[in-house]
C-alpha cells in the first residue's frame, strides 16, 4: 500500500509508461501509430483531395500531377505514413485474434511482408514519375 | 446474514443487457470501435488498388484506361463509395481515439456526442466528395 501514498510527480502517466516492458519499448508501438496517425490527417485530405480533382483523368494528366514536386514529395509522405500506420494497425489487429504462436508468426510475416511489397511498389512509382523515365 | 437470495428484480444487471428481457443491448460504442478496425482493415485492402492505379502510369496509356474503366463501372464506384466512406470514418474516429489519448471527452455523454459527430461528419463528407467528383468531371 506504499505505492498509494499520495506524492506530487512530474511525470504524467505517458511519461512513466515510456520505457516499460522487457526491451523498455513498450510504448513505441502504440506512439508510432499514434504519430503516423497525426501524420495522416492533413496527407489523407490533400490526397482525397488530389484525387477528387482528378476524377476521370487520362494517363497523361495524372502522369503530368504526379510529377510536380509538391505532388511527388507529398505522395511519398503519404504513401510511407499509410503503410506504415496499416503495418501497425494490422500487427495488432492479427496479435487479437490469432493465438496460436506459429500461426500469429506466419501470419503476421505473411501480411506485412504483403505490405512492404506494396509500399515499395507505391514508392518506386512515384519517384520514377517524379525522377523521369 | 443467512437471507434468501434477493428476488431476481432487484439484483444488478450488466448494462450490456436490457432490464426488462435479460437480452443483449447494443451499444453504438462497440459498434463504433469495430467499425474503426474493420474499416482499417478495408482500407487496407484498397491499398492495393491504390498501387495498382500507380504501378498503370508506368505502362501503356491503355493500361491505365482499363484501371480508370474498372473504377469506372457500377462494382468499381461501389467499392470507391465504400472506402471514401472508410477513410473518412477512420479518420474523424481516428481523431476522436486521439482526442481521446489526450484524456479529454471520455465522459459517457462526450463519448456519445463525438460518436454521433464522427457518424455524421463522415456520411457529410462522403456526399460532398462524390458531388465534388461528378462535378470535377
Amino acid at each position: 500500500m506504499a505505492s498509494h501514498h499520495p506524492q506530487k510527480r512530474l511525470v504524467g502517466p505517458l511519461g512513466r509508461a515510456r520505457g516499460l516492458g522487457s526491451a523498455k519499448h513498450g510504448l513505441q508501438h502504440w506512439w508510432a501509430q499514434r504519430v503516423s496517425a497525426i501524420a495522416l490527417v492533413p496527407l489523407t485530405l490533400w490526397f482525397i483531395f488530389s484525387v477528387v480533382d482528378l476524377t476521370g483523368a487520362d494517363q497523361a494528366r495524372v502522369h503530368d500531377w504526379l510529377s510536380r514536386p509538391a505532388s511527388a514529395i507529398l505522395m511519398s509522405l503519404f504513401i510511407v505514413a499509410m503503410f506504415y500506420h496499416l503495418s501497425l494497425g494490422v500487427q495488432t489487429v492479427v496479435e487479437d485474434y490469432v493465438h496460436r504462436e506459429g500461426v500469429k508468426l506466419t501470419a503476421l510475416l505473411l501480411v506485412k511482408g504483403l505490405i512492404v511489397l506494396t509500399a515499395a511498389a507505391a514508392l518506386f512509382t512515384v519517384l520514377r514519375v517524379a525522377v523521369g523515365s | 446474514m443467512a437471507e434468501a437470495a434477493p428476488p431476481p428484480r432487484t439484483r444488478p444487471i450488466s448494462p450490456f443487457l436490457f432490464p426488462p428481457t435479460g437480452t443483449y443491448r447494443w451499444q453504438m460504442t462497440s459498434t463504433m470501435s469495430i467499425l474503426h478496425r474493420a474499416s482499417g482493415v478495408a482500407l487496407g485492402v484498397g491499398t492495393l488498388l491504390l498501387t495498382w492505379w500507380l504501378l498503370a502510369l508506368l505502362g501503356e496509356p491503355s493500361d491505365f484506361d482499363a484501371v480508370q474503366e474498372f473504377l469506372g463501372s457500377i462494382f468499381g464506384r461501389i467499392l470507391l463509395l465504400g472506402w471514401t466512406w472508410a477513410v473518412f470514418y477512420h479518420l474523424c474516429n481516428g481523431i476522436r481515439h486521439l482526442v481521446w489519448d489526450t484524456g479529454h471527452a471520455l465522459t459517457l455523454p462526450n463519448v456519445y456526442r463525438g460518436g454521433w459527430t464522427v457518424i455524421v461528419l463522415s456520411v457529410v463528407l462522403t456526399l460532398v466528395t462524390w458531388v465534388a467528383g461528378y462535378s470535377f468531371r
